[in-house]
């Protein structure tokens, strides 16, 4: 009998031998690959439990930690000003992860970041949780607001506003904007339940910031750069004649393009750059184009920031200017058809290109980032992005586009005591008879504070092109204080 | 009879030097949990360390007086094992602002003083003897209980449970002791029988149907009903407790071939017919898949709980460093991974350690044991302990399918804990009827249904 309790004996510790190697195998061989796998939210756990760094605007928070005792987690993410700013800080979320500057800053914020090192060591040793960094942004939290409320409620529009001798953005609003709150709910069972709430609405993802997001065609407001590739070539200049047909059959084909706002253009079958330019005129441009060819319209589309990669530090969708077109193609190209489509940044810079002597400032929204001790450990200074053109040619068309303003297609935008400069856009979107809306500029023409684009998608020709001057309006009295 | 001699010294001084060490990593792994939370207030610490001692002590002056002789080594770590449970219970319920711990402490009061009243009521584990038959009709009530309706309660699929107004039982875990007193009555009376009458039938020798029949009986009720009960972990410890008893009293490996094949043909059987056993078999295998993962009553329980040790690694998160309450049941069934993430491979091996070293004394106990009850009830009673260990440690460590079985001294839940405390006292019983100076060699009472010379000379044959 003792013998078979001794081989129990000995059979209960081989099998607890072989517990101890799976405990093993888990808790040391494995633990690497178990940690990295998709199902493993520990790390996420992990940093929903630490404060996280701020998102400040003019030193107030709109994203911070504030202690919770949910039982969940020791902090919920709230936003201040929420649809004001959704589209730039995005959401902090369990159940659907994080967007845009939430993101883009994270390794600020949750403090893992390597400028941070010093910070996580003295955690360690003095066995306080690490903090994040705090990121203040360049944006004026007055302009932002103003802009977000002066959107009518059930367009999709976005106003952008920069300063063009520094890049800094200092408002970048859209509608229709949503709750970043109702997102970062700790309950995953709400959040998935909100977040289907908000893929219902028209218009509008909270994966997008529709300022650096939507791609859509520019219109006539790209004749800015055609008009530039136009100056550029030495073929034209402000005296040159060109020919301003009411109809014109696109190269190649039998198809007829007419003067958008046939009315007026039609006064002068002849004209020069100024008139073409104040009332918008689209034949001419296609007489260009067929002149100068598809290179220059790539070159100046490229030194102007189309197609190429940016981050502000959200990640901005490249601009298209198509290539490899027919002569037909091309001529809709130069007037923002066609497959020519850009982000309302885009256009902003195009804009700030002419404001600022041809230098594009790379656009940012960083102001600085700020350590827990409120050590400034990050403060980008300006840089340009590009030189777009030469400082003559950006004279010139800014002289170009004082027009709109004083007696063409933006008397709505005027604003008395402020020289603002502009050019409208008005695309049509294939045959379903709405239109995106533009307008783009700069104010004031001596001495540039800010660029101003405004751009309204899918509206009908009258709304869009009624309320994009009058945001225009607005935005520059709200900049200036009138 | 075979038996292994120890100096009959009473080593209760080594016992209460023993206590105080389990004592004080109780107290410190109080400690920790406690401030690793922002509460300022103490009072729980106190009351914690102060009551775990408190019974420690009165288990400690039980033995003085009347199991003098018993096993030191055996109180010191269930207390250890219980106030370390304690503690990590306590310290889900300050994640998860529960109140788990101060129900566990009130069963651990309760457990230790029926353990006292045992320890004082029975004395001699050979007076058990005498409740073979009674023993069986009390295994079958007990798992009978939960069957009847409006008493019984299913919770989590497994209809195990017997509500009590505020309080609910599982009389399941009871009926390991009485289905061991019962095996170890049944077979220390007749495994002559069983041995040497029937018929051999080539290297086996078959025992007479009517010797098997109450045995038969036993095993078919207990796995019958928990078939029914659809309680896996109990079905494998029964099924084990079986086989290893009727091994140790006959010594004979065929019958643990039988019981191996006959577990592997109900294993076979239950995993292509029962819909939950088959499920909980995909559910092993396929873990890690998505689907399983996010299914209701999926692998998200097993896979978080591998997350949480993987996390832990070797030196573990510290206590109450961890998120082991990101795993559901993480102060009872997976209470081990929740050691695992917290103190680490090192502190969870020290814990098994802790288990097989207790184990350990309890067939120690046995193989002193100068009665083949005593022999039988010692190994039955230490087999379902280590066996309760491996089926969990296996299940959280994904080496076999999961089952809820509680971890013996540490999950929180209070039938479990009464059940694993008697069982403590029973051993420390046997370990000092087994280490007692002999008066005048062997005692009348032992050995008394096993008349005439066959039986000798069998045992000596062992």
């Amino acid at each position: 009998m003792n013998q078979a309790i001794k081989r129990v004996w000995v059979a209960l510790t081989m099998m607890f031998v072989v517990c101890l190697a799976g405990l093993s195998y888990i808790q040391f061989f494995s633990a690497e690959k178990l940690a990295d796998n998709s199902l493993n939210k520990r790390q996420l756990y992990r940093e929903f439990d630490l404060p996280r760094g701020a998102i400040l605007v003019d030193g107030k928070p709109i994203a911070e930690s504030v202690p919770t005792d949910d039982g969940q987690f020791t902090y919920q993410r709230k936003y201040n000003n929420p649809e004001e700013y959704a589209h730039l800080t995005g959401y902090y979320s369990l159940a659907n992860g994080s967007t845009h500057l939430e993101s883009d800053l994270n390794s600020w914020l949750t403090g893992s970041s390597s400028d941070l090192v010093f910070d996580r060591l003295t955690a360690m040793f003095t066995g306080k949780k690490a903090e994040g960094a705090s990121v203040e942004l360049t944006i004026d939290g007055d302009l932002q607001k103003k802009a977000y409320e002066m959107i009518p409620d059930g367009l999709r529009a976005t106003i952008v506003v920069t300063d063009p001798k520094t890049g800094d953005i200092l408002a970048m609003a859209s509608k229709p904007s949503f709750d970043p709150n109702e997102l970062a709910v700790h309950s995953t069972v709400k959040a998935a339940e909100n977040m289907k709430k908000l893929n219902n609405v028209k218009g509008l993802s909270p994966y997008i910031n529709p300022a650096i997001g939507n791609l859509v065609a520019p219109g006539s407001s790209f004749k800015i750069l055609s008009t530039v590739a136009a100056l550029e070539s030495g073929e034209y200049d402000l005296n040159t004649v060109i020919d301003n047909p009411t109809r014109i059959t696109l190269p190649g084909t039998n198809t007829k393009l007419r003067n958008f706002e046939a009315g007026i253009c039609a006064r002068q079958p002849q004209a020069k750059l100024e008139f073409i330019f104040t009332q918008s005129c689209n034949t001419p441009f296609v007489n260009i184009s067929e002149k100068l060819g598809a290179k220059p319209y790539e070159d100046v589309t490229e030194r102007f920031g189309f197609g190429q990669q940016l981050n502000i530090p959200q990640s901005v969708t490249a601009s298209v200017f198509p290539t490899g077109m027919t002569a037909s193609q091309l001529a809709m190209s130069t007037i923002g058809q066609f497959d020519t489509k850009t982000t309302s940044l885009q256009m902003n810079m195009v804009a700030m290109a002419i404001a600022n002597d041809g230098v594009i400032m790379q656009p940012n929204m960083i102001d600085k980032v700020i350590a827990p001790d409120l050590r400034v450990i990050e403060d980008p200074k300006p840089k340009a992005f590009s030189t777009a053109t030469t400082k003559e040619v950006a004279n010139t068309v800014a002289e170009l586009m004082m027009g709109p303003v004083q007696s063409g297609t933006a008397m709505n935008a005027a604003v008395p005591g402020v020289d603002l400069r502009v050019k409208t856009g008005t695309a049509q979107i294939g045959t379903t008879g709405m239109v995106n809306s533009w307008i783009t500029g700069f104010a004031p023409g001596d001495d540039p504070q800010v660029a101003i684009t405004v751009n309204i998608e899918q509206v009908d020709y009258d709304t869009g092109h009624n309320t994009a001057g009058s945001l225009m309006k607005k935005m520059t009295e709200a900049v200036f204080n009138k | 009879m075979s038996e292994l001699h120890t100096a009959p010294v009473p080593r209760r001084n080594l016992e209460l030097v023993l206590l105080l060490l389990a004592l004080s990593v109780g107290a410190a792994a109080f400690f920790l949990v406690g401030s690793s939370s922002d509460a300022n207030d103490n009072t729980d610490f106190f009351v914690q360390t102060g009551i775990l001692a408190g019974l420690a002590l009165l288990m400690h002056i039980m033995l003085r007086i009347f199991a003098k002789y018993a096993d030191p080594v055996i109180l010191p770590i269930t207390v250890a094992l219980n106030s370390l449970g304690l503690a990590m219970i306590h310290r889900i319920d300050l994640a998860k602002t529960t109140d788990q711990s101060m129900r566990q402490l009130l069963w651990t009061t309760i457990a230790v003083i029926i353990a006292a009243v045992v320890l004082w009521a029975i004395r001699d584990h050979r007076m058990l003897r005498r409740f073979t038959y009674i023993a069986l009709l009390a295994s079958i009530i007990l798992l009978l209980l939960p069957m009847i309706p409006g008493f019984g309660v299913t919770i989590n699929g497994a209809r195990i449970w017997v509500r009590l107004g505020p309080f609910s039982m599982q009389p399941g875990e009871l009926a390991k002791i009485t289905l061991s007193i019962f095996f170890a009555g049944y077979l220390s009376s007749n495994r002559d029988l069983i041995l040497m009458a029937g018929r051999k039938l080539g290297p086996l020798q078959l025992p007479r149907l009517r010797d098997m029949a109450p045995m038969v009986v036993a095993w078919v009720l207990s796995i019958g009903v928990l078939v029914v009960q659809r309680d896996l972990g109990s079905s494998i410890l029964f099924f084990g407790l079986f086989i290893v008893m009727i091994y140790v009293a006959t010594a004979r490996i065929s019958w643990v071939l039988i019981g191996l094949l006959m577990v592997a043909a109900g294993g076979v059987f239950a995993a292509m017919t029962m819909s939950h056993v088959t499920r909980r078999i995909d559910v092993w295998l396929n873990a890690f898949s998505p689907e399983i993962y996010q299914a209701r009553g999926g692998s998200m329980q097993i896979v978080e709980g591998l997350f949480g040790m993987a996390d832990g690694g070797l030196f573990g998160t510290g206590l109450g460093q961890g998120s082991p309450y990101r795993v559901p049941l993480a102060n009872s069934d997976m209470i081990i991974a929740s050691f695992g993430e917290e103190i680490g491979l090192i502190g969870l091996s020290a814990i098994v350690l802790l288990y097989m070293l207790l184990i350990s004394r309890g067939l120690r106990a046995a193989l002193g044991s100068r009665d083949t009850f005593g022999k039988l009830l010692a190994a039955g009673l230490s087999f379902t302990l280590g066996l309760q260990c491996i089926v969990i440690i296996g299940g959280v460590s994904r080496l076999i399918p999961l089952t809820g079985l509680a971890t013996p001294f540490m999950a929180a839940g209070g039938s479990s804990l009464l059940a694993n405390w008697i069982i403590v006292a029973l051993l420390l019983m046997i370990s000092h009827n087994s280490r007692r100076p002999m008066l005048g060699g062997v005692g009348p009472t032992d050995e008394v249904a096993t008349p005439g010379a066959i039986t000798t000379k069998a045992v000596k044959n062992v």
